[in-house]
């Protein structure tokens, strides 16, 4: 007994070693690794492309996280990856980092398919979300708080609708937060009162987009310029990247790399 | 007015009964409805293939991989030098300012929120020594986690080996580390690997310091410096981004499966001993 | 022979203090890093800007986390108001009416209960409870009436399980004396063995608070992330975890020594509830 004791604390100690020691070896040198980080609007298409990629390039391996536009920016300035990916324009200090137009997005504002209004005005949006218009029996429909969505402070998303909507007027901060596209679009899916913005490529049957002043967002409509809340996806590095890099991004600009992003509804970076 | 206490006993009675029940309830709802929910889309095709599409279709291989891998990699590491510890702390020293510091700092982080575990362990493994996301660091920043867990159930099960034992092998001739070896360690093995498993339990399921440290890459992890998922991360995302309740279910069985699956081996290592040692 | 015996014990001893001087090692640099981060800006801004500041907005220089502190409190509250009272009639309930059969099945069970992923509560929780409060309540469902019942289910393996602790611990003399003198089964759980118990059943409720106010992911899941004091508990509102998670990712600067210091709030509360938790179970002990 005692010796089964002893052998089993052995082999705990030393099972995770032959781990350890067959992973890095061999497999490390025939593989490409690219990481990218960042928005979490960017992210699903970003996968989508280094499944396509990595299919044609086997010894390739495109590690992709979420995080937001800013934690993709901040990440790449500490070379702690790649590439960084943004959905909006970059500040400051940020303009370092060389930028690669990967294509374009409209932001959309959702609702949930039970809620009878279809068309808002930019302004109305702007009064919501800065807290002017608490309920929507101001925008005609029943007497019940509006349960406003918005993204965190270091989403591009975030950074973008603000820019092109709230011009300088501060959000609310009795809002709701989310950290995610896909958590804002949830939670305006289970929600009849609730009201986000998400990324156009990542609506469907669950949510509603509104019109604005009268124009719907769609790929169409964001061509003619027309639909105005549009913003680019956009990878950014710290100085040059590295070839396996460079291999990937070529792919994500390339005709076929395009062709999967519009198929995912957004708009190439050529039209 | 003055109530027969009689009276006031039966009432009691119930009420707790109730309370109890509605407790009970409520555990086992928990357990029922991801048994329920999940079990359908549980298969082999699940466990063996990897997630495609952001995790809307596929499996969750490449997480359960990263899961094995973290956990594992921070058990080997933690516990030798939580035992470690925990045998000189009780055999090698006398108390002293050094003895008191460890058992400050092992109570101490007891309780630490898992978030700070991930504030600390993004800032410092990720940015500032440059791993990145990547499974060192994860292995790195859960290994600090459990190791006050380790040191102090390996303290209170060494604590707990009767002296005459170690005097008996003394007086035997023994040396100091052929005791340990031969009559402490093995006599304080359950109670040691218990805390081992408790901590396995633990890392299973911890999701704050995961992710922002080993990441969250739906590639299979093949190296220390490669980011990956482990399944309480999947999960995570999975649910709060609704991409697939389906999926999200199997993965919580999946997850809770595990845990029952460590609970039980504890439980068996813990009883195996006691009834022979009693 | 005894030099090589003699030798062999040096070095063990040397490796095992190696080992331990590691795990100091380990232990501190979580501790002084959090420290070292988070101490400047408490200079910077002041103690009682960041403490007692009503603004979180670290871009634009206000580090006010009271909102937050108020939050992590009342969630905190929320969660024993539910947890404590439910946690503590079932430790009653298992120590002085159940067989030894069911407290035999209670522990395991237990124990698997609080091992389930914090994720998987908040992921219930978002399914189920936060549309019950929309729709029953009023509200956006994310609120803290919903965190408080996540919360409060999340502690209670841990207020049972020690309650329960404390009351099998009271002796059997003390119930078969009660009894002998006429008392009720109620009156003797009420005057005598919860009295007895008291500082351990204290100290299930302080603990289990500690496993309140540090919870992140079930809370981000369900507490809607709004940075105001909640007016009402159907109100959305934002903790110091939760906080911390939201804005890790991407905070630089001021504002990432602004989340070390949120931290160091977090350790003391959390620091502060452990060693009182400590000091009632040492009381027991002594008793």
């Amino acid at each position: 007994m005692p010796k089964l004791m002893g052998t089993v604390l052995l082999l705990l100690m030393v099972l995770p070693l032959s781990f350890g020691a067959c992973s890095p070896n061999g497999i490390q040198s025939k593989k490409h690794t690219v990481t990218v980080a960042g928005s979490t609007s960017v992210m699903p298409f970003t996968e989508k492309l280094a499944e396509h990629f990595m299919v044609d390039h086997p010894d390739f391996v495109v590690e992709v996280q979420g995080g937001g536009s800013t934690a993709g920016i901040q990440a790449c300035l500490n070379n702690t990856v790649n590439i960084g990916m943004s959905s909006r324009q970059l500040k400051g200090e940020e303009k370092i980092l060389n930028q690669i137009i990967l294509c374009y997005d409209g932001i959309s504002f959702v609702v949930n398919p039970k809620n009878p209004i279809s068309a808002l005005s930019l302004k109305d949006v702007r009064d919501i979300f800065s807290g002017k218009i608490k309920n929507w029996s101001e925008l005609g429909w029943i007497d019940r708080r509006i349960d406003a969505v918005t993204r965190e402070e270091g989403s591009g998303t975030r950074g973008s609708f603000e820019e092109l909507v709230m011009k300088g007027e501060e959000i609310d901060d009795g809002i709701m937060v989310q950290d995610s596209n896909g958590s804002v679009k949830e939670v305006v899916a289970t929600d009849p009162y609730a009201i986000g913005y998400v990324s156009l490529g990542l609506v469907d049957a669950k949510v509603k987009a509104v019109t604005i002043d009268g124009i719907g967002p769609s790929i169409d409509t964001i061509k003619l310029g027309e639909y105005k809340i549009v913003r680019p996806f956009l990878y950014v590095t710290h100085g040059e990247l590295d070839d396996s890099g460079k291999e990937f991004v070529y792919f994500a600009l390339s005709e076929a790399g395009q062709n999967v992003l519009k198929k995912e509804g957004l708009i190439g970076a050529y039209d | 007015m003055r109530v027969n206490p009689r009276f006031i006993d039966k009432f009691v009675k119930i009420g707790l009964n109730c309370q109890a029940f509605f407790t009970v309830g409520i555990l086992v709802a928990i357990v029922a409805i991801i048994f329920f929910k999940g079990s359908p889309y549980l298969n082999m095709e699940f466990i063996f293939s990897s997630p495609e599409d952001m995790g809307r279709h596929g499996g969750i291989f490449s997480t359960i991989i990263g899961t094995i891998f973290l956990v594992l990699l921070s058990i080997f590491v933690a516990t030798p030098l939580g035992v470690g510890t925990a045998i000189f702390l009780t055999e090698y020293t006398k108390e002293s300012w050094f003895t008191k510091t460890i058992r400050f700092g092992v109570e101490s982080l007891a309780g630490i929120p898992s978030i700070l575990y991930g504030l600390f362990g993004f800032i410092f493994f990720v940015i500032k020594l440059g791993m990145g996301w990547s499974l060192m660091a994860g292995v790195l920043t859960i290994t600090i986690m459990i190791l006050p867990t380790i040191i102090r159930t390996s303290e209170e099960a060494i604590k707990s080996v009767p002296r005459n034992l170690r005097i008996v092998s003394y007086s035997l001739s023994a040396t100091k580390w052929e005791t340990v070896t031969k009559v402490v360690l093995p006599s304080a093995g359950p109670g040691i690997l218990t805390g081992i498993m408790l901590s396995v339990g633990r890392a299973v399921g911890e999701t704050a310091a995961v992710i922002f440290t080993m990441g969250s890459s739906l590639r299979l992890p093949t190296s220390l410096m490669d980011s990956g998922r482990t399944m309480a991360v999947h999960f995570y995302i999975l649910a709060r981004e609704g991409i697939s309740m389906e999926k999200a279910y199997a993965t919580a069985l999946v997850l809770v499966l595990s845990i029952l699956c460590i609970n039980i081996i504890a439980y068996y290592i813990m009883n195996r001993v006691t009834s022979k040692y009693s | 022979m005894i030099k090589k015996a003699f030798s062999k014990e040096h070095f063990v001893k040397l490796v095992l203090i190696s080992f331990a001087l590691s795990s100091l090692l380990f232990l501190f640099l979580i501790f002084v890093f959090i420290l070292a981060e988070g101490l400047p800006l408490f200079h910077k801004i002041g103690l009682k800007n960041i403490i007692f500041g009503f603004k979180w907005a670290p871009t634009k220089g206000s580090f006010g986390i009271f909102p937050m502190i108020v939050s992590s409190f009342l969630v905190t509250i929320g969660a024993l108001i539910i947890g404590a009272p439910l946690g503590l009639s079932c430790a009653i309930y298992l120590s002085e009416y159940s067989g030894k059969r069911l407290k035999l099945f209670l522990k395991p069970a237990l124990e698997l209960l609080a091992g389930i992923p914090s994720v998987v509560y908040g992921f219930l929780g978002v399914i189920y409870i936060v549309p019950l409060v929309r729709i029953y309540f009023g509200g956006p469902g994310f609120s803290l009436l919903a965190t408080s019942v996540i919360l409060g289910v999340m502690i209670l393996p841990t207020v049972i399980s020690i309650s329960f602790d404390a009351l099998m611990s009271v002796p059997k003399t003390y119930r078969e004396g009660s009894f002998a003198m006429g008392a009720t089964k109620w009156q003797t759980i009420y005057k005598v063995i919860i009295p007895s118990a008291r500082s351990g059943i204290l100290a299930s409720f302080i603990l289990g608070m500690g496993r309140a106010i540090g919870e992140t992911m079930a809370v981000i899941m369900v507490a809607g992330n709004a940075l105001r004091i909640p007016t009402s508990i159907l109100d959305p509102l934002r903790t110091l975890t939760s906080n911390i998670a939201l804005e890790l990712a991407y905070a630089t600067g001021d504002h990432r020594l602004g989340l070390f210091s949120t931290g160091v709030v977090l350790l003391v509360i959390i620091m502060t509830l452990n060693y009182i938790a400590n000091f009632a179970i040492k009381r027991r002990v002594l008793k």
